[in-house]
C-alpha cells in the first residue's frame, strides 16, 4: 500500500478542507483520491453537518452513509474557529498547506479572518478554493447554495422528463457534483501552475455556473435558434434537443435505450414497417413523439433479449436498462473492481466505490475509512508543535 | 491576468462530447488546444446537430464544444501524414483521444509508443466501458451508459418507467474527471519530470456520479431505491424534497422540517408529521397535502414566507426568465465567438474563476484543417521524417 501511496500524483500535498455537505468534500476527496493528504476542519461538537443527513436508515457508528461516502480517507481536526488558541492553531495549518477549501456563505470565512486576501498572508503559494451557491455579488449571493433550487433556477428542470409533466429536476446533487469536479479542477490548474511560477491561487466555483456549463451545449442550442425554449419530448424523453428514437422503451419483460440513429433502419432491423415512411433525416425531430410512439407499441411485443439480438450484431447504438443488483451482477461490471471497502479505526466497515480514475494503468484505492470527528486532533497538534 | 495552464499544448484526437470537453477545459484553463482531425470529415460532432442547427456547416454542439482550438488535419493512415502528427507529439505536453480500445495501438499511437517518442507527455484515454471485459467493444453513448448503469432508476417519478437524466452528463463527467487525472499527472510531473497514463471510462465515471447513493444501496442490504412517486427529486431523500405546482407557476423545496414548513405556509395538515422518521417513511403522503396546498396561492407569494424564515425554496426558471434576472446577468456568463466571415454563436464562458477573473477567450471552434498551415511552419513539419 506505502508503495501504491508514493505513486500518487498528489502525493506530499495537504490540502485543508474546510467545506461541509456535498459540493467541497467531494473536491477534496478526489484529491484524496489522488494522493494528497485531506484534513477536514470541523466545529467542535457538531462536525460537517453531512454527518447527520441520512438518506437512509442505515447509521454506521453514528454517521450517515453519505458522509461516510463522500469523507474516505480524509482526518479530522475538531476546532472552534471563534476560539483565538484554536484559531492561531488553524493559521500555523495554513501556513504549512498547499491547498484549502471552503464552502460557506459569502462572508463567513472573511469573518473568520479565514477569507482567501487574509490567508495570501499566511501562506502566499497556497491554492485557496471555493464553492458558493451563486457567487460573490448579485442579487442571489446570500441565496442558499442548495442542489434542487439551484437546479430550478438555472432552468436544468425544463430538460429532464416528459412535455407533459412539470418541470423535473435531476435526480442526483448534479449541482453539487459538477461544481466539486471544477472545483479540483481549477485547484489542480492552479498547482500546475505553482511549479512553474510558485505562486499559489485562487480558484472559485459556483453551483449557478457549475449547472449553467454543465447545460451549455443545450443553452448555446438556444441561444442561436429561434427563441424558442426546448420542448421535450412528449414520449420517451432522454434529450430536449435530439430526434426520435433518442429514448428508453418497454419491452415485453423490461427495458431498453435507443441512443442516436436512422429511423428507418431502425425500422428494417426490428421489423417495424410503419417506420419505413420516416425517411427523411429531420422528420425524427418535426415527428419525433409520432414516432417514438410507433417504436413503442411495436417494443412492447418481444423481449429484451430479442430486441437486442436483432440490434447488436448490426452496431445500432442500443443497450439494456439494467437495475443496480443486474449491474453488479454482469461480468462487465465486476471486470471493473469499481468497489472497496474501508474502515474506521473503530473497525466499522464501509463498502464504497473508489476513485473512478486509473493513472499508469493503477486503479488507485485506500482503505481508510471517514474519520470520527476530531479523530485525529492529538497527532496534528503535535505535529504542529513540532514544525 | 496569467492563466494556470498558460505555455502547455495539448493535443487533442477525440470526437463528440466526453474527450472535447475535457480538452476545453484545458483550453479554458489557458492550455493551447489543437485537435488533430481526419481531412475532410473532421470530427463527427460537426454533422451532429442539436435541434437540427448549424452554423457555417458544422453544428451547433461543436461550436460549442471546440471553441478556442485550433485544427490540424491529418490522415493517420498516411505516413506522411504521420510523420507530422509524430512530430508534434515530440512537441505536446498533453495528448487526449477517446476512440475505441485498440484504435490507437493500430496507428502506432498507444500510449507505449506515444511515450518513447515523449517521456514527458501526459496521455489521457476515455473509453465506454474500459480496455477489458465482455462490454468493452459497445459503442460508448451516454444515454447507453445511463441505461447500464442504473442511473435512470433515479430519476423521474416512481410510477414512471425508468427515466433518463435529460442531458449527457455521462459524457461530462468522465471528461470532468480526466481533466483532474491530467492536471494531477502535470503536477507530478512538475516534480519528477515524468509524464504518465490517465484512464477514464465513461462507466466508471457515471458511476461515481452515483457514489453517495450506491454507497448507501451497497451497505443497506441492497435495497433498491424507490423514488417518490410524487413530484420525486431524489429516490432517498424524504419529504418536502421536489418541484411543486403552484397558483401560476412553481415552487422548489429542498430538504427541511415538514411541520416548520406546515407552520410557515399556514397548512395545518402538515403539523401532524411531528417525527422525522415520518419525512421519509410518509414521504408521498405528505408531498400529496402540499401539492394540493401549494396550488392555492403564486409563486411569489409562497417565496414571500419561506424567504425571509431562510427556509430552503427557489423559483423554477425556465432560461428565458432566467436570462432577464439580474442574478444571471451579473455572473457575465456569455460571449460570443465568431469564425472570420460568419456572424457568430453565442455561447457560455469558463464556469471557473481563477484569481478572481474568469479566464476568457474569443477564440472560435475551427474549420476543419483551419491551422495547418501555420501549425507546419510554427512546429516546422514540413522537415518530419517518416519512422
Amino acid at each position: 500500500m506505502d508503495d501504491l501511496n508514493s505513486r500518487k500524483p498528489l502525493q506530499g500535498m495537504l490540502v485543508l478542507d474546510f467545506s461541509q455537505f456535498l459540493s467541497g468534500p467531494s473536491a477534496s476527496l478526489r484529491l484524496a483520491d489522488l494522493g494528497a493528504r485531506v484534513i477536514k476542519i470541523e466545529r467542535q461538537g457538531i462536525g460537517d453537518i453531512c454527518r447527520t443527513l441520512y438518506i437512509s436508515n442505515v447509521d454506521l457508528a453514528g454517521d450517515s452513509t453519505l458522509f461516510h461516502a463522500i469523507n474516505r480517507n480524509k482526518e479530522s481536526f475538531a476546532v472552534d474557529l471563534k476560539n483565538d488558541e484554536d484559531l492561531a492553531v488553524v493559521k500555523r495549518l495554513i501556513a504549512n498547506a498547499d491547498v484549502m477549501i471552503a464552502n460557506f456563505r459569502p462572508g463567513v470565512m472573511e469573518r473568520l479572518g479565514l477569507d482567501y486576501e487574509s490567508t495570501k498572508e499566511l501562506n502566499p503559494s497556497m491554492i485557496y478554493g471555493e464553492v458558493t451557491g451563486y457567487g460573490h455579488e448579485g442579487p442571489w449571493r446570500d441565496k442558499p447554495g442548495q442542489d434542487l433550487l439551484v437546479q430550478s433556477v438555472s432552468g436544468l428542470a425544463w430538460l429532464n422528463g416528459d412535455a407533459g409533466q412539470p418541470p423535473m429536476p435531476f435526480g442526483l446533487a448534479v449541482a453539487d457534483m459538477m461544481a466539486g469536479a471544477q472545483l479540483a479542477q481549477g485547484i489542480l490548474a492552479c498547482l500546475v501552475r505553482r511549479g512553474v511560477t510558485g505562486q499559489g491561487g485562487f480558484v472559485q466555483a459556483s453551483l449557478l455556473e457549475a449547472t449553467l456549463d454543465f447545460q451549455s451545449s443545450a443553452l448555446t442550442t438556444y441561444l442561436n435558434g429561434d427563441g424558442r425554449l426546448p420542448e421535450r419530448s412528449g414520449v420517451h424523453n432522454a434529450n430536449a434537443y435530439l430526434g426520435a428514437p433518442y429514448g428508453i422503451y418497454g419491452t415485453k419483460d423490461g427495458y431498453i435505450a435507443l441512443a442516436t440513429g436512422s429511423v428507418t433502419v431502425l425500422g428494417e432491423l426490428i421489423g417495424c414497417d410503419a417506420l419505413s415512411s420516416y425517411c427523411h433525416p429531420q422528420d425524427g425531430l418535426t415527428k419525433r413523439d409520432e414516432i417514438k410512439n410507433l417504436i413503442a407499441e411495436h417494443l412492447k411485443t418481444e423481449s429484451n433479449d430479442h430486441w437486442l439480438s436483432l440490434l447488436e450484431p448490426a452496431s445500432y447504438e442500443c443497450s439494456d436498462v439494467m437495475t443496480w443488483d443486474r449491474l453488479f451482477e454482469h461480468e462487465g461490471f465486476k471486470t471493473l473492481r469499481m468497489t472497496q471497502s474501508v474502515s474506521r479505526k473503530s473497525g466499522a466497515n464501509l463498502l464504497t466505490t473508489r476513485c473512478p480514475i486509473r493513472i499508469d494503468g493503477e486503479r488507485f484505492k485506500s482503505p481508510i475509512g471517514s474519520p470520527t470527528l476530531g479523530e485525529d486532533n492529538d497527532k496534528i497538534r503535535e505535529e504542529i508543535d513540532h514544525r | 491576468m496569467t492563466k494556470p495552464l498558460e505555455g502547455l499544448i495539448v493535443l487533442d484526437f477525440c470526437q463528440y462530447l466526453s474527450g472535447p470537453s475535457a480538452a476545453l477545459r484545458l483550453a479554458d484553463l489557458g492550455a493551447r488546444v489543437i485537435k488533430i482531425e481526419r481531412p475532410g470529415t473532421g470530427d463527427s460532432c460537426r454533422q451532429l446537430a442539436l435541434n437540427g442547427q448549424l452554423s457555417d456547416g458544422d453544428s451547433i454542439l461543436f461550436h460549442t464544444i471546440n471553441r478556442n482550438k485550433e485544427s490540424y488535419a491529418a490522415n493517420l493512415k498516411d505516413a506522411d501524414d504521420m510523420a507530422k502528427v509524430i512530430k508534434l507529439i515530440e512537441q505536446a505536453d498533453v495528448m487526449i483521444e477517446n476512440f475505441r480500445p485498440g484504435t490507437m495501438e493500430k496507428l502506432g499511437l498507444g500510449f507505449e509508443s506515444v511515450k518513447r517518442i515523449n517521456p514527458k507527455i501526459v496521455y489521457g484515454t476515455i473509453t465506454g466501458y474500459g480496455n477489458e471485459g465482455p462490454w468493452k467493444d459497445k459503442p460508448g453513448q451516454d444515454l447507453l451508459l445511463q441505461s447500464l448503469s442504473g442511473l435512470a432508476w433515479l430519476n423521474g417519478d416512481a410510477d414512471q418507467p425508468p427515466v433518463p437524466f435529460g442531458m449527457a452528463v455521462v459524457d461530462l463527467f468522465a471528461g470532468a474527471h480526466l481533466v483532474q487525472g491530467i492536471l494531477a499527472c502535470l503536477v507530478r510531473r512538475g516534480r519528477t519530470g515524468t509524464g504518465g497514463l490517465v484512464e477514464v471510462s465513461l462507466l466508471e465515471s457515471i458511476l461515481d456520479f452515483q457514489f453517495e447513493v450506491l454507497t448507501t444501496y451497497l451497505n443497506d442490504g441492497g435495497q433498491p431505491p424507490v423514488r417518490s412517486s410524487v413530484n420525486n427529486a431524489h429516490a432517498y431523500l424524504g419529504a418536502p424534497y421536489g418541484i411543486y405546482e403552484t397558483r401560476d407557476g412553481y415552487l422548489a423545496l429542498a430538504m427541511g422540517s415538514v411541520t416548520r414548513l406546515g407552520a410557515l405556509l399556514e397548512c395545518p395538515a402538515l403539523a401532524q408529521y411531528a417525527d422525522p422518521q415520518q419525512w421519509f417513511k410518509k414521504r408521498d403522503e405528505i408531498k400529496l397535502v402540499l401539492v394540493g396546498h401549494l396550488k392555492t396561492r403564486t409563486t411569489k407569494e409562497w417565496l414571500a414566507v419561506l424567504e425571509p424564515a431562510d427556509y430552503w425554496c427557489a423559483d423554477v426558471f425556465t432560461w428565458e426568465r432566467l436570462m432577464e434576472h439580474d442574478g444571471f446577468k451579473g455572473l457575465e456568463m456569455l460571449q460570443n465567438v465568431t469564425r472570420p466571415g460568419t456572424s457568430g454563436v453565442t455561447t457560455t464562458r469558463c464556469p471557473i474563476r481563477v484569481d478572481g477573473a474568469r479566464p476568457s477567450s474569443d477564440k472560435w471552434a475551427p474549420r476543419i484543417g483551419e491551422d495547418n498551415e501555420r501549425l507546419e511552419k510554427e512546429f516546422d513539419l514540413a522537415k518530419a521524417e517518416r519512422v
